[in-house]
């Protein structure tokens, strides 16, 4: 089975005389106290990283949990107020608004990303001469930073008649699809969508690509033999064995899609109005531009609740689909 | 030539052809950062005729690159060393021991994946804050190997699951402890993963802008995306010479990403199988 053997250690000789440890750590059988167990125990190797992950992302989220039923502003005393912060969400018109806006976003982010990720990879899997070129440039703006991603597509979404999106539609003589991306309230949350899906696509096609490589040729041979077309292999041979690529995939980006900031912060910080605010901008605005650091927690608990919720449906639902080759 | 050549060559042409449309915004960062502000005035989408590289210069001075570099290259090298050396130590453990503790712990660091971050931010700024580590490099590199952990301890148990046992139990059977037989035997052979590893965690810590803003504002030791994000603010209608800061901050990570590149479609295949 698969585990370590325990027994072995103790039992056998310890290291080598005139072998010293190569970590470079001191001896632990030379300060006394431990020469009767010279080794170090299996569990001992998982300590270093659980400290670190308890102090840095256990501890701060169970305060954070706490947080959140109290009217803490960021100094000084706070008191308990029970379930006051969650009440006064769901009176906050911003907030509300920003529920509504992170799921359309994730919801938009996922499917198109997922949809495009899966089609670019189909394409640099098959027996293309520059797949190998075209994987890199497909895959390059996911490696950019988000907020540099930000900057360089409000130039893209630039309101003038002349420069970036708009200049390419007037050029192609589609003039008259010329649009404020950005400044248009109905407009700015896909724009930003669109911008996510330009970045992340190329991830999306890579976790596809490294499931469409799982995929046995003989299967598709066989499936040939037996009549089956393009659309067929792909449907009743590729589809099922990409299983848990897709898995992974709607699982990153919907979890990507729930916390999105620094793309949102960047491009509209929110705005026009609240018409692209997530509620990532919100619990930081509420935090530190307003000092409401027991409502915001309260908020990032609702954002945590979503993403658990989801990705709990997503994985009991996609596991069960998946086969092996 | 045969019908599934010609298919071939079709497909070929399409999947250029979505490079191009996808290329669009790169096409724009970079020859707006070879014009001056006349150029992009004039004539926005044309090639930039005669190009520039004045922008690049002044960028690199306004937005005080240099600094920047230094602060994001030493934060994410020692987050990385300390990733690399807890995660695969860690996962160690948890990829053999499948029952009991083994597995509830591995299940915790998942959750981590999960978790939003901005959960705990508020209790962990606190922290940081009273052990006197805001505006520090080792607040920063305590932050990025907590975050990241989950993830790595999830790449390495899914690679180090999918190696045989023997190679640890034959050292450990002639003579070897644990940790000799980790060292020498298990980690060489987390070779490939920790290139995986290297390049996606790197291209997080590299990026991220959040915590920087939050942890390191005002204290001199602010990274890339926040060095560039106020001198975009600063620079707003100069196109050209934003663009110019963005091809510089953009440059290191993407050299980084060509060399490690085949690590990165690799990686995700053995975390799939894991």
């Amino acid at each position: 089975m698969n585990s370590l053997p325990e027994t072995a250690a103790s039992d056998l000789p310890a290291r080598a005389p005139g072998k010293p440890a190569t970590t470079g750590e001191p001896d632990r059988t030379r300060r006394g106290g431990r020469r009767h167990d010279p080794t170090v125990p299996p569990w001992a190797f998982v300590v270093p990283a659980l400290a670190v992950y308890a102090v840095v992302v256990l501890y701060p989220s169970l305060a954070g949990v706490g947080y959140a039923f109290t009217d803490w502003s960021g100094i000084g005393d706070f008191g308990f107020v029970g379930l006051d912060n969650f009440r006064t969400l769901l009176g906050d018109d911003r907030a509300l608004r920003s529920v509504g806006n992170t799921l359309l976003l994730t919801l938009a982010v996922v499917v198109v990303q997922n949809a495009v990720g899966l089609l670019l990879a189909l394409g640099v899997n098959a027996n293309i001469r520059s797949r190998a070129l075209l994987r890199v440039i497909f895959f390059a703006p996911a490696v950019v930073s988000p907020v540099m991603v930000a900057f360089l597509w409000k130039y893209v979404y630039n309101p003038d008649d002349g420069a970036g999106l708009n200049g390419v539609l007037g050029a192609l003589g589609l003039g008259g699809l010329r649009q404020d991306w950005l400044g248009n309230p109905s407009l700015a949350l896909w724009s930003v969508a669109a911008m996510v899906v330009w970045q992340y696509a190329g991830y999306s096609m890579v976790i596809f690509l490294a499931g469409l490589q799982g995929v046995p040729a003989e299967l598709h041979e066989a499936a040939t033999i037996d009549g089956a077309g393009t659309w067929q292999r792909f449907r009743y041979v590729t589809w099922p064995l990409l299983a848990p690529a897709l898995t992974i995939n709607l699982m990153l980006s919907t979890i990507g899609g729930l916390k999105l900031f620094d793309q949102v912060y960047a491009a509209t910080n929110g705005g026009p109005g609240t018409a692209s605010e997530t509620l990532s901008t919100v619990l930081y605005k509420e935090a530190f531009v307003f000092g409401k650091f027991g409502y915001s927690t309260a908020v990032a608990l609702v954002l945590a609740l979503f993403v658990a919720a989801v990705s709990l449906i997503q994985l009991r639902y996609l596991r069960a689909r998946e086969v092996t080759a | 030539m045969s019908p599934a050549k010609y298919r071939t060559y079709g497909l070929e042409l399409l999947m250029i052809a979505a490079a191009v449309v996808f290329l669009f915004p790169v096409y724009a960062l970079i020859t707006l950062s070879m014009k001056n502000p006349r150029q992009i005035a004039d004539s926005p989408l044309a090639p930039p005729l005669p190009p520039t590289l004045a922008n690049f210069g002044d960028a690199w001075s306004s937005a005080s690159l240099g600094p920047a570099l230094v602060n994001s290259t030493v934060i994410t090298a020692v987050s990385l060393l300390l990733l690399i050396v807890l995660g695969s130590t860690g996962a160690y453990y948890l990829a053999r021991r499948v029952r009991g503790l083994g597995y509830g712990l591995y299940i915790l660091f998942l959750l981590g994946i999960v978790l939003p971050f901005q959960l705990g931010m508020i209790p962990l700024y606190k922290l940081v804050d009273s052990v006197g580590w805001l505006g520090t490099y080792q607040g920063m590199v305590l932050f990025y190997t907590g975050i990241q952990l989950p993830f790595t301890v999830f790449l390495y148990t899914g690679f180090i699951r999918a190696l045989p046992p023997d190679y640890a139990q034959a050292a450990l059977i002639d003579g070897c402890d644990h940790r000799q037989a980790f060292t020498r035997i298990v980690f060489p052979l987390l070779r490939p993963i920790t290139g995986t590893v290297i390049i996606l965690n790197a291209v997080f810590i590299w990026n991220d802008f959040f915590t920087p803003l939050l942890y390191l504002g005002g204290s001199g030791k602010e990274t890339v995306p926040v060095g560039v994000f106020s001198f975009v603010g600063q620079y707003v209608s100069d196109y050209g010479l934003v663009f110019a800061g963005l091809v510089l901050a953009a440059l290191p990570i993407l050299l980084v990403f060509l060399l490690l590149q085949r690590y990165v479609i690799k990686g995700f295949a053995g975390g799939l199988k894991g």
